[in-house]
């Protein structure tokens, strides 16, 4: 096949499987189908530098395992993950499914490596995951990397700079696909299609209509692609969905973020250790409510909700050194009042509201590894765990933004990925891996390296079954 | 320093924070590692990480903050224009060091031109016509360049180096500001040294042209290496030899010195042309574009040394031998830098 295939010529061209999208997901898929013997093309809204969607920016997959398995320590077994997704789900997910995904990740990492993608011991600051998720040498896009490598190898049609636009759906079939491809309309026929082009999170519009204006506000962690546009075409087709449509996975991150693809650098690990305002210099949550890692999915919406969609954490010289370095440099003033003028903030303010923190602090023994009860008393809303008085210059400044990861609401799909329609009625020729269809199985919540565990999962079912109907 | 060590230190300083905030590569290298011992990063812990970077480029193809990316993170360029900065500041003595730095490529070149020609004026005022007859029999090379030249000229190069080296390494140990260094890490150093584990790209080799992954600039910067040791050993079996046994050269073919002299002079010839088809055809953006020059006339100057003494071997019976000889000691007898 040549790399160079023209919009032109792929007019003429009747494909066995097309691949809607780039990421982990969307490759596993056209690997496997490829594998099965189908010719496959993946369209990829990207151009190829970056290639990959969200995948690009994740580092490990949540792979159940009985007994140590390569870089997996320990054993973590299917009762136990299915727990840990239950408590984050809150019940909004599918019992059958998610146990069917769970047990095919024991197999996950096996299939990873045979295809080029390298494992390595869980990193430092991670090692609470060491037992549970196996880390990718290099991250995400490093497994990015080796997918599109193997793809190539194998024969598979990659297009960049490639948008689907509209699934022609007609009487429980796709027909064809609308495509821009490298600016150019093209009319694209496959006997079968997989979609796995993510969520909506990147369509500031789509997000308004839940969030109204303040969606502007909002940072996008991840690629600036997951624009829904065929998920949202899916659905005023007919086909049925799930996950809240209004939800989003949103996390506290540092406000100079770029607008896109920030990624993990831009994350503030600093919240325990700080008090964090609003604009009006107030406090509003408890910031020692929880261990980072099980509360920094809640400041996302707690961001959110406060005018202007920004706050800021404060902290002072006792605290530097407690929390993984941040990108962004600290502002740094002498005096509370000198560092509210440098964060915008009325000074008096902020200042009342420190010595009102302070007067509040209650005496305790300080340990920043675990939950040590160092509490206010008497203050609203309480300080529960880390609290100590803030009075050590230099004193330092973070703003939070709302960040992005993804969005919940999805296709609905059968157990064998294929999408259904809001009859209950499968679309004979179509089906959905990664994020579009997530919400299947995690409805709300998150679980470290869970999206790449049901992208993989998925998708390899997703290419096997489109690669069978089209060879048949 | 002036403004562009200043860019320099500043950029590798600004990668550096954003690497420390992702650390995603930290299965790669040395570097990576070390630089989690650090929340903010002093001149001499960058000067260090510099220094600890191979150029293996697994970390910019992992990059996902890599050009395009408003964030440019590039690590190997950052890194090796920082190294680059080191040789010079350290390096001793320091007028050369600054010479090089305006124009290492053509220096390096020159040097060893005027050298060989030293060497065969040398040859030629000796005796006329030296330099076009055969010269053969025991100590036949001495009567195309004298021993007494040939081997002072030789030990002058050599203890020049030494004491160079030296010096650099001591200047840049001392602003390294290393406390306490135990045998083990030592010993991990040279075991990682001697194996080039960090080219190893956490098992996988590491990216030699673009994304893919191979070992073979590994491969070829042992048979280099490796071969370069070969023919130093060839040198002071055949000066033992001469020196103490009183055996003078030319040395039989299954005699040590030739032996060692033939391997070496293949692992070179085999590693410096190697290295210099992959710098062709190698994606040049993660690579600092001016430093290429440095690096190719130093490739140049040891294949030189070894094509010229792989056929002064070959042909050491014939007219073309005293040519080669001088030839062959030109490059390898003038200071090189770094």
């Amino acid at each position: 096949m040549p790399d160079d295939l023209q919009p032109g010529v792929l007019d003429q061209i009747t494909w066995d499987v097309a691949v809607v999208g780039g990421g982990n997901a969307a490759l596993c898929a056209a690997i496997t189908a490829r594998e099965a013997g189908a010719h496959v093309v993946l369209l990829e809204a990207s151009p190829r530098s970056f290639r990959g969607g969200n995948s690009r920016h994740t580092r490990n997959l949540r792979a159940m395992h009985d007994r140590p398995d390569g870089v997996l320590v320990e054993a973590y077994g299917e009762d136990e993950y299915w727990d840990d997704l239950l408590r984050v789900t809150g019940g909004q997910t599918d019992e059958h499914m998610a146990r069917m995904t769970i047990r095919a990740s024991a197999g996950a990492p096996a299939w990873m490596a045979a295809r080029g993608v390298a494992f390595q011991p869980s990193l430092s600051g991670t090692l609470s995951l060491g037992r549970t998720n196996a880390f990718f040498l290099g991250g995400g896009k490093a497994l990015v990397n080796a997918y599109f490598a193997t793809a190539e190898r194998l024969g598979v049609q990659i297009l960049y700079d490639t948008e689907v636009t509209a699934v022609a759906l007609n009487a429980g079939l796709v027909r064809e696909l609308t495509l821009v491809s490298r600016g150019f309309p093209v009319t694209l026929r496959a006997r079968a299609v997989v979609v796995a082009s993510g969520g909506f999170q990147a369509n500031t519009s789509w997000m308004r209509e839940s969030w109204g204006e303040a969606a502007d506000n909002f940072i996008i962690r991840g690629t600036p692609f997951a624009k829904g546009t065929v998920l949202r075409d899916l659905l005023a087709q007919d086909v049925a969905q799930v996950g809240d449509p209004t939800q989003c996975h949103a996390v506290a991150i540092d406000a100079r973020a770029p607008k896109y693809d920030g990624g993990i650098v831009t994350r503030l690990d600093c919240v325990p250790f700080s008090i964090v305002v609003d604009c009006h210099g107030q406090r509003f949550y408890d910031e020692g409510e929880d261990v980072w890692p099980k509360r920094y999915a809640i400041w996302g919406r707690l961001v959110a909700q406060r005018p202007d969609q920004i706050a800021y954490a404060i902290i002072d010289a006792k605290a530097d050194p407690l929390f993984m370095p941040s990108v962004f440099p600290a502002i740094r003033a002498g005096t509370i009042r000198e560092l509210a003028e440098k964060l915008g903030l009325d000074p008096a303010t902020l200042e009342a509201t420190v010595a009102g923190f302070n007067a509040a602090v209650v005496p305790g023994s300080f340990d920043g590894a675990r939950l040590d009860g160092c509490q206010t008393e008497g203050l609203e809303p309480p300080k529960t765990h880390w609290a100590r008085t803030i009075d050590t210059p230099p004193f330092s400044g973070y703003p939070l933004r709302p960040g992005i990861t993804f969005t919940y609401l999805g296709v609905k799909v059968s157990e064998q990925a294929q999408v259904l329609m809001n009859d209950g009625r499968p679309v004979a020729n179509l089906w959905a891996s990664g994020e579009i269809m997530a919400g299947n199985i995690l409805g709300r919540g998150y679980l470290a390296g869970f999206g790449m565990t049901i992208g993989t999962v998925f998708g390899r079912i997703a290419g096997e079954q489109a690669a069978r109907y089209a060879r048949n | 320093m002036h403004e562009t060590d200043a860019a320099i230190l500043t950029e590798a300083n600004r990668v550096m924070e954003i690497c420390n905030a992702c650390r995603y590569c930290e299965g790669y290298c040395a570097v990576f590692p070390a630089m989690t011992l650090h929340r903010s990063f002093a001149e001499a812990d960058l000067n260090h990480l510099a220094n600890l970077c191979h150029n293996c480029k697994a970390c910019y193809y992992a990059c996902q903050y890599a050009p395009p990316h408003p964030f440019g993170v590039n690590v190997p360029q950052a890194f090796a224009l920082l190294r680059d900065e080191t040789y010079r500041r350290y390096a001793w003595p320091a007028p050369l060091a600054r010479l090089f730095e305006r124009n290492g490529t053509v220096v390096s070149l020159v040097t060893a031109l005027v050298v060989t020609a030293v060497l065969l004026l040398t040859a030629g005022l000796t005796a006329p016509g030296t330099l076009v007859h055969a010269a053969v029999g025991a100590r036949a090379f001495y009567r195309v360049i004298p021993w007494a030249v040939m081997a002072g000229v030789a030990t002058l190069a050599l203890g020049y180096a030494v004491l160079a080296m030296t010096i650099g390494a001591v200047r840049y140990w001392r602003q390294c500001g290393s406390a306490q260094v135990t045998t083990a890490a030592i010993l991990r150093g040279v075991h990682d040294a001697f194996t080039l584990r960090n080219l190893g790209g956490g098992g996988q080799g590491c990216n030699d042209k673009d994304e893919s992954f191979s070992t073979t600039r590994r491969l070829l910067h042992h048979a280099m290496a490796y071969g370069f040791l070969a023919c130093f050993a060839a040198t002071c079996t055949a000066a033992f030899a001469a020196d103490i046994l009183g055996w003078p050269a030319p040395y039989p073919w299954f005699s040590l010195p030739v032996i060692l002299g033939t391997l070496g002079g293949l692992g070179l010839l085999v590693g410096t042309s190697g290295l210099f088809g992959l710098k062709l055809v190698t994606d040049p953006t993660p690579l600092a574009r001016r430093l290429l020059g440095g690096d190719i006339a130093l490739l140049v100057l040891l294949w030189l040394t070894a094509a010229s003494g792989m056929l002064a071997l070959g042909w050491r019976q014939t007219s073309a031998m005293p040519l080669l000889l001088a030839i062959h000691l030109g490059p390898q007898e003038s200071p090189h830098f770094p």
